[in-house]
């Protein structure tokens, strides 16, 4: 009996993550209808927060939010998909948008040069603070999902400092940098539109990702150690070398996401602005949901995005505190965690590494 | 420079105590799981959900006990649900216990304005802490009188528990028995221990032990909630089950040091180094003490 209805919740790809959104939209609205909420009208509100709108507002709100959540979702898939959990996003995201403000606010020239340098100084920046995480594993024995996550908050102090102090843009008064010029600046995809080319970019990223994955040799490696670890290293796969570079290649993508944000959007570095939206936690939720496949984190992200934008149109519809989004976001996580077979290479083997450390007492 | 060494006074000393507490009841929750093969990452949400039912639970019943009480009872219930779907349901514990952490994070929010209308943080003036324990005589002793006395009563039950949970570990048949669950699973399904029962009742007791952590945090050090108050520290108690070998003394040896490291950032706030270099201590000093360690094992 038991047996039998623990075989029945494992499900295939597509639907372990359906059966996780509407088994987390059901127990919402038992919590909305707890906390004295019509679950109806505030999942209309939501709806329509997320979709409607004058013109359609509300949808691009949602594309724009999407942008960088898919983005974070594409940085924490290509690490998971080969077994390395990086819950650093934050941190190389926050660093990744510092380096691209202060590279183009710094250097002595102008012109469009300025915006791939921009680009490049964010995933530099991203990469190596994620390469340093990868480095506390694989040498000093610090298992990747603590070292990747301690990590983000000196990376948040650092930013938080240099936007209060060197590089404050004194003008505002606020924690922020100054404007970046024009010519670094990412343009809108047309003229007075929220959307902009970094999400075209990201969109390119995602695809070359899904078809790096499955039709190059890396990829077949990535997807293999992912699967089995043991199996990949009998297999001949230098399993510590992929590993450093599937985690540079993550922290590059969140840095990378971090200078599109500050070239596209905020056209300058503003302290807490990457970090209180949570786009890389919401990222991390759409790459496990999405059993990090790319095109899945590309409809995960839409979806999440959805969720977080229509979760002020329920504030303001139907009088529900926005914050039930991230409880329902979190619901998902926590069933598609029981309905698909997840593994992760990295993480037990840390687990393994720790048991080696107790054994030798 | 002066000023900086200047710090490492009584004051320093008589709050390393109650920067320690938290990270000891995590860890030791953590300690118990582990010992039990369970490999609980959610130690953060779990602590953060004890904060916010410990000042939730206060500030309804004006008693900062049935806040404790509250707080223990909420993370239980929420390691509870952990335990259903890691254990019950065999989802991967590890995303389960992010899950766990994540939720916690949504759910204390949500819950902060639908139950105390408050956005971000609730302090309110009729909000009752734990208050300090005062022992007579010890507290007239000069650096020792602060460092073992004037502390909430949650301080001196961690490591009550601390003591208590080596004797469960070791000298008790049902310690025995956890321990035999998180060995050799399979040994002991087959001398007929319920390896599940026994995961879920770890998972349980680290529940109610992270919601005293908790408790310890908002009603304790301070008395607030501020959304995501638990800013880590349940990562840093998973730090210290590695380092103390998942055992009782070597965890709260751990916890000592970590707790140190929370006091000496909270005291260098005072000075005129910038808030964020104060901020980011703990965390440094966490991943310091993790390489010095793991250099010196190699160098063995």
């Amino acid at each position: 009996m038991k047996a039998r209805a623990r075989k029945r919740l494992r499900m295939n790809s597509v639907w372990a993550p359906l059966f996780a959104i509407f088994g987390a939209l059901g127990i919402g609205a038992i919590l909305l209808l707890i906390t004295g909420h019509d679950p109806v009208a505030a999942y209309l509100a939501l709806i329509e927060g997320a979709l409607g709108g004058r013109g359609g507002a509300n949808l691009i709100s949602t594309l724009q939010r999407a942008t960088p959540i898919i983005g974070m979702g594409l940085a924490t898939a290509v690490a998971l998909r080969a077994g390395f959990l990086n819950l650093g996003g934050e941190g190389q995201l926050v660093l990744g948008a510092l380096a691209a403000a202060l590279t183009v606010l710094e250097l002595p020239f102008d012109g469009p040069i300025l915006l791939p340098i921009g680009l490049l100084a964010g995933a530099a920046a991203g990469g190596l603070y994620a390469w340093i995480a990868f480095v506390l594993q694989s040498r000093f024995t610090v298992p990747l999902l603590i070292s990747t996550l301690l990590l983000n908050y000196p990376a948040r102090y650092l930013a938080s400092y240099a936007v209060a102090h060197p590089w404050r843009d004194v003008a505002s008064g606020m924690s922020q940098t100054a404007r970046i010029p024009e010519a670094a600046q990412l343009p809108a995809l047309a003229t007075g539109s929220r959307l902009h080319l970094g999400s075209v970019l990201i969109l390119l990223l995602v695809v070359v990702a899904a078809w790096a994955l499955h039709r190059t040799r890396v990829g077949y490696e990535m997807r293999m150690t992912g699967l089995n670890t043991d199996f990949a290293r009998y297999g001949g796969i230098e399993v510590q070398r992929l590993g450093g570079r599937v985690m540079l290649t993550s922290g590059a993508l969140a840095g990378l996401v971090g200078a599109i944000e500050v070239l596209a959007v905020h056209h300058r570095f503003i302290d807490g602005a990457l970090t209180q939206p949570l786009y890389a936690w919401s990222g991390l939720m759409t790459a496990l949901l999405a059993g990090s496949a790319p095109l899945g984190v590309l409809a995960a992200g839409l979806l999440f995005s959805g969720i977080q934008t229509g979760g002020f149109g329920m504030e303001r519809g139907a009088g529900v505190p926005r914050e039930l989004s991230r409880v329902i976001q979190a619901l998902a996580i926590l069933l598609v965690a029981a309905a698909s077979q997840m593994r992760l290479a990295s993480a037990t083997e840390t687990e393994d590494q720790k048991e080696d450390g107790s054994n030798d007492r | 420079m002066s000023e900086v060494f200047g710090i490492f006074d009584a004051t320093l000393v008589g709050s390393i105590p109650r920067f320690a507490t938290p990270l000891l009841l995590a860890a030791l929750g953590g300690l118990l799981c582990e010992r039990a093969g369970v490999f609980n990452v959610g130690l953060e949400g779990l602590m953060l959900t004890g904060a916010f039912a410990a000042v939730a639970g206060s500030h309804f019943s004006g008693s900062p006990l049935a806040g404790v009480a509250t707080a223990a009872v909420a993370a239980a219930t929420m390691a509870l649900v952990m335990a259903a779907f890691a254990i019950r349901w065999k989802g991967h514990v590890i995303v389960v216990g992010i899950a766990i952490n994540l939720l916690a994070s949504g759910l204390t929010v949500f819950l902060l304005r639908v139950l105390l209308d408050a956005k971000g943080a609730f302090r309110h003036p009729d909000l009752r802490g734990l208050g300090a324990l005062h022992l007579p005589l010890v507290d007239r002793l000069p650096f020792l009188g602060p460092l073992i006395s004037g502390h909430s009563w949650i301080v001196y039950l961690s490591l009550l528990l601390a003591f208590s949970t080596w004797g469960f570990l070791f000298r008790h048949a049902h310690g025995l028995r956890l321990r035999g669950v998180g060995e050799h699973p399979e040994a002991a399904t087959a001398l007929g221990v319920p390896v599940g029962r026994y995961q879920t009742l770890a998972l349980v007791a680290s529940g109610a032990l992270c919601g005293l952590a908790g408790a310890q945090l908002s009603l304790g050090n301070v008395t607030l909630f501020v959304e995501g108050m638990s800013a880590g520290r349940g990562w840093i108690a998973v730090v210290a089950v590695l380092l103390g070998r998942a055992h009782p003394f070597g965890v709260l040896a751990a916890c000592l040091v970590f707790g140190a490291g929370d006091a000496i950032g909270f005291r260098l706030q005072g000075l005129r180094i910038p808030s964020q270099f104060t901020g980011m201590l703990p965390y440094l000093v966490t991943l310091a003490v993790l390489v010095v360690l793991a250099a010196r094992r190699r160098r063995r």
